[in-house]
């Protein structure tokens, strides 16, 4: 979900987990305003397969941990989402966006109701701003805080679940999107069954203090590697997951993000977000355009903002994420076009360098989701 | 290894006969990191000095390869087309692009010797 990134050296900030990326020999780049580990000395491929065969270990701890409380917290949250907060069972998640007042998205969030308390994890070009939206939006009915003490460590893959089971027995409970307070190695964790590459796993929430503990009781199983953000982008991109700031943004609706299915039937109804009037016209009408699945051939791996054409040469689009996909072989992208031309098998160009390379429309995710749903 | 020339844009050269071999230095391929894909330039084609010659697709990001010197290629390295991961295996010797036929080898008197070029990446972080 993380979008641009941030590139202001003097005021660079680290993760609890620098030293430990830093030990293993991480390239480490300046991301969203923090400095992340891109990749490892093995390199993104391996850590990228490492993630579908086994289970990979990421720092996220650079996203935005944020807890809203206090009486009608959920109905708040409900002016500012499309999701249905209010009726998200205890201990579990919900996938759901910022929404503007044009029905575009300011952010993508995860919210946990932790009984009492709704945790969002936000992404981190969008925390600041985030909390300002909560802060103004809730004038001061709901309490509102930013949990910049907190670490998230995310362990991705197969071999996960046996992982944690070893760390922290009550994580083998957890379906896909559900969470629970537990210890994990011996520290105090929120772990959710959830994560951003299309694998099972889980994202473990710790106190800054405990994160090194944690990250190194979890490294050293025999089943783990750690990974980057590079592979995190490209497990994402075949999982057919938006990143924030290229695949959704301020201009795309939820509708034509294809993202409808986490808006619930009561809210689609109600409305009571922003943008609600685009979105609801939307759902009724359907969207001018949608973002698909598109599947160059060949090998040349083809990037963000390249121009989509139509059978007939037409620009029908553009490709918001493309690069090369590991596990899928070859080249894989997503991309907006206008909704005549989104139906999965219709034949698209892609100009490359001058040249036209025929593509199709596809079905999204390019790698299919090996989630834990029961 | 020792008579290969270098350019300031991490290429390395190796001469013979008016012929040049062409390909990136291990520490271009170091910071490209895994390559996926690279596009050569067709056998025959003319390539200006320091005109685009090739493109190379690692998992983040395009790099352009430029010509270091003017002149008609003569061969492209067709293995990379299945083992693009030769570019960073072994990027001096199976993971060369593309052979240039030389127009004036005198353009290459700019290129740095390993030595030079070693100081120079130094230099460089």
């Amino acid at each position: 979900m993380d979008g641009t990134n941030g590139t202001d050296s003097e005021s660079i900030k680290t993760t609890p987990l620098h030293d430990s990326h830093v030990a293993l020999g991480a390239k480490m780049v300046p991301f969203t305003g923090y400095s992340m580990p891109l990749q490892y000395p093995t390199g993104i491929l391996k850590e990228h397969f490492h993630t579908r065969e086994s289970a990979s270990l990421f720092d996220v701890s650079h996203m935005g941990q944020i807890s809203i409380w206090g009486d009608g917290a959920a109905h708040a949250l409900e002016w500012l989402v499309p999701g249905d907060i209010i009726g998200l069972a205890p201990w579990s998640l919900r996938y759901t966006q910022f929404t503007n007042a044009e029905g575009g998205i300011r952010d993508d969030l995860m919210v946990t109701n932790a009984e009492g308390r709704l945790l969002l994890v936000v992404n981190a070009a969008c925390k600041d701003a985030d909390l300002g939206l909560l802060e103004i939006g809730f004038r001061g009915a709901v309490d509102v805080a930013m949990h910049n003490d907190k670490a998230l460590i995310a362990l991705q893959g197969p071999a996960a679940a046996a992982v944690m089971a070893r760390h922290a027995p009550a994580s083998a409970a957890l379906k896909f999107m559900t969470a629970g307070t537990m210890k994990v190695a011996g520290a105090d964790a929120i772990v959710s069954r959830s994560g951003y590459t299309g694998e099972d796993g889980f994202e473990i929430s710790v106190y800054g203090e405990d994160a090194r503990h944690v990250w190194e009781a979890l490294a050293a199983a025999p089943e783990v590697a750690p990974a980057g953000l590079g592979a995190r982008d490209s497990l994402r991109l075949e999982a057919g997951l938006c990143l924030y700031g290229h695949d959704i943004d301020e201009t795309t609706s939820p509708v034509e993000a294809g993202l409808l299915w986490s808006i619930g039937k009561r809210r689609r109804e109600e409305g009571g977000f922003p943008g609600a009037e685009r979105i609801q016209a939307e759902i009724a009408d359907g969207a001018t355009r949608r973002r698909v699945g598109i599947l160059p051939e060949g090998r040349a791996p083809v990037r963000e903002n390249t121009e989509i054409l139509s059978a007939g040469d037409e620009p029908i689009g553009k490709v918001t994420s493309g690069g090369f996909g590991p596990s899928a072989g070859g080249p894989v992208a997503m991309g907006y076009v206008d909704a005549a031309h989104a139906k999965a098998g219709n034949a698209v160009g892609l100009m490359l360098r001058g040249k036209k390379v025929p593509a199709s429309i596809v079905k999204l995710p390019f790698t299919a989701h090996r989630y834990h749903k029961d | 290894m020792s008579d290969l020339k270098f350019s300031n844009e991490h290429e390395w050269v190796d001469v013979e006969d008016g012929i040049a071999t062409v390909g990136i230095s291990d520490y271009a391929q170091e910071q490209l990191g895994d390559v996926v894909y690279v596009e050569l330039p067709e056998v025959g084609q003319q390539i200006a000095r320091e005109g685009q010659a090739a493109v190379v697709e690692s998992v983040k990001a395009a790099s352009e390869i430029y010509a270091p010197a003017g002149g008609e290629v003569v061969e492209v390295n067709n293995a990379l087309e299945d083992e693009p991961g030769l570019v960073n295996g072994d990027p001096t010797g199976g993971g060369w692009f593309f052979k240039l036929k030389l127009d004036d080898e005198a353009e290459l008197a700019g290129l740095m010797d390993a030595d030079a070029y070693q100081e120079y990446v130094e230099e460089l972080g």
